[in-house]
């Protein structure tokens, strides 16, 4: 056989396997709305710029007549390519083929593709669309999705690790995405539970829809669980895209450096806040006014809004945001949004980007709810990873920083480098009314007239202590500003701090309350 | 972008009271779908778990010590034994043999002697 027509094998083989599951397993993939495993990851990469690998892999299950099944690419595709020119691995599971079903070969792809993209330190992008385990598989089947939590773990903190949820993710292969950084879901098309709505219905005999158990709506509102909610693949695909270039590609390099753009003058920063701390704002509308070219890029959004996470570029680099939302639940710290910004406090850590803190809360929302669903261990979520964060912390108190609300959000007394306060700040143990009525108690019971003694005692406690200059005179906030000048205190806090290093006590790992 | 005005922009704001002092905000779900909490009552035998109720062991109007077998409770592959917290007489029972109860159900109310 001559070179040519060995080359032309090749081909014929190629074409044969990129076919995946066949044209009617195609035809059905589209007729539920989705693009299939290849047209993914052309969307996802540079033109041209994904190479894949492990083409050629078949299973080996004999059991069950599987030995005269022929699945291509054993239903996944694996390979590296390019977002933006950034190098990334990707792993795209196929549900043409065999329901993209997770055997032994599969997992072997997949765990290969990890293990390339841990040791050469760039981001893995999973796009999972699966049945689930191939049961035919029987143990090994599991053995491949511990081999990938396993992976997951020791990745984690090291490269990001992106996970797409498009089409079903059930059972044990949920575990893989919930380990990843961010996880991303398109409605109608994404669905996520460890025991499916059959499986209920049978035991529990409760009746609910996929959708209404584990769709797209549920993990970006109710749970938390999913990062990014899109309305189509195509969205979804550009928001990844967008993320790319925030992320900096591993634990050791700084993110893509931007052209430095000045906010948007529709942004008025000293004209958002209302002064009365009682009235709500659009705390993003701050972040807007601080960050280059007014681009904030919010995860979470749906989920826990009472707490806004993301990032934004200051100077033309990546900075990390968490701020208080006054406009929901009055910005209060609750279980869910305390998960919410701790985890992304460790992620800015792990990854060496700067956070800017924005305080304006209450405190923690009462409730016997909240005291039941462990508040106080979730709380000491948002201590421990401010505590332990070691990269450039600037916070700036606009509003109401009370109680413990106040130590938890960055303060100076968790390490915080620079914290700036607004003139509108009012730094105490808690809001006036709520002090007045313990402080002055006997007074105001004692009173001819309670109401006017307890407004007059509110007044005098608001007078002497809801201000920054209680906590300025101790030299816990290091300087009070004004609204205009944060933008440029906080970039020369970025400057200053760009050779910040600080080393915690040598331990094998903390324990924080996860 | 200027100040928030709740009435312009068409956002639900409500008040939330915290260390008395009253914020206006808008709330979710999670939080208006929230159950007021009410004292667990000991002679209200409820299902911990969803499952089928395998074999009933008391009648009403019988009289149970502490500690007596009243039902089993089969969920996740498990036969539950479920006991009689307290002395006293059957009161009401809710179900059958047979069947499935969600989670939280009013199972048996024992009444005191």
């Amino acid at each position: 056989m001559g070179l040519k027509r060995k080359i032309l094998e090749l081909h014929k083989k190629r074409e044969e396997v990129l076919k995946g599951g066949g044209d009617k397993a195609i035809e059905k993939q589209t007729a539920m709305g989705k693009m299939t495993a290849r047209e993914r990851i052309i969307s996802l990469c540079d033109p041209d710029s994904f190479h894949e690998y492990d083409l050629f892999v078949e299973h080996e299950a004999r059991d069950f007549d599987m030995d005269k099944k022929i699945l291509h690419g054993d239903g996944v595709i694996i390979g590296t390519g390019t977002i933006y020119g950034a190098p990334v691995c990707i792993f795209a599971q196929d549900f043409t083929v065999a329901g993209g079903s997770l055997g032994m070969m599969h997992a072997r792809k997949i765990t290969k593709i990890m293990d390339h993209a841990l040791k050469m330190k760039v981001p893995l992008i999973g796009i999972n669309d699966s049945g689930g385990a191939r049961i035919q598989e029987g143990v090994n089947s599991l053995a491949g999705y511990g081999e990938i939590f396993f992976r997951n773990t020791l990745s984690s903190g090291v490269i990001p690790q992106i996970s797409v949820i498009l089409g079903p993710c059930a059972g044990g292969a949920v575990y893989s995405p919930a380990l990843t950084d961010f996880v991303f879901v398109v409605d109608k098309i994404s669905k996520m539970f460890i025991t499916g709505p059959e499986v209920i219905r049978t035991v529990l005999g409760e009746e609910i829809s996929m959708e209404d158990l584990g769709g797209a709506r549920v993990h970006s509102e109710i749970t938390g669980n999913a990062h990014f909610f899109a309305k189509s693949e195509a969205e979804c695909f550009e928001q990844i895209k967008k993320l790319i270039t925030f992320i900096p590609m591993n634990n050791i390099r700084k993110a893509l450096k931007f052209e430095p753009k000045e906010p948007k003058p529709e942004y008025r920063i000293s004209e958002i806040v209302p002064g009365d701390p009682r009235q709500p704002y659009d705390v993003r509308d701050v972040i807007k006014a601080i960050a280059d070219d007014s681009d904030f890029f919010e995860i979470q959004e749906l989920w826990a809004s009472n707490i806004v996470i993301g990032f934004g570029r200051m100077n033309g680099d990546t900075i990390g945001f968490v701020a208080n939302q006054p406009l929901v639940l009055a910005g209060v710290l609750d279980v869910d949004s305390s998960d919410k910004a701790a985890r992304f406090i460790r992620y800015c850590d792990a990854f060496n980007i700067p956070i800017i803190t924005l305080v304006d809360l209450p405190g923690y929302l009462p409730g016997v709810d909240q005291e039941h669903a462990g508040v106080i261990r979730h709380g000491a979520k948002v201590l421990y990873a401010y505590s332990e964060a070691t990269v450039a912390k600037m916070t700036v108190i606009i509003r109401k920083a009370y109680g413990g609300g106040y130590i938890a959000m960055s303060s100076r007394h968790l390490r915080a480098d620079f914290v700036f306060a607004w003139p509108t700040a009012e730094i105490a143990v808690m809001g006036p009314e709520g002090a007045a009525n313990i402080i002055f108690r006997k007074d105001i019971m004692e009173a001819k007239d309670p109401d006017k003694m307890r407004k007059q005692k509110v007044k005098e406690y608001k007078e002497k202590f809801a201000n920054p200059y209680v906590a300025a005179a101790r030299g816990y906030v290091d300087s009070v500003i004004e609204p205009e000048e944060t933008r440029n205190l906080l970039l020369h806090a970025i400057e200053v701090s760009g050779s910040k290093s600080v080393f915690l006590p040598q331990k094998k790992h903390g324990i924080p309350p996860f | 972008m200027n100040k928030i005005d709740c009435d312009k922009k068409k956002i639900r704001c409500r008040s939330l009271v915290i260390d008395g002092t009253k914020y206006r905000t808008t709330l979710n779900k999670k939080f208006e779908k929230r159950q007021p909490w009410s004292k667990p009552e000991k002679n209200k035998v409820k299902s911990f778990i969803p499952g089928t109720i395998l074999k009933l062991y008391v009648k009403e109007g019988q009289c149970v010590k502490k500690g007596d077998n009243l039902l089993i409770l089969e969920a996740m592959k498990m036969q539950n034994l479920i006991k009689s917290p307290l002395e006293g007489i059957i009161k009401s029972i809710n179900m059958k043999e047979g069947e499935k109860v969600p989670k939280g159900k009013l199972m048996i109310e024992i009444g005191f002697a």
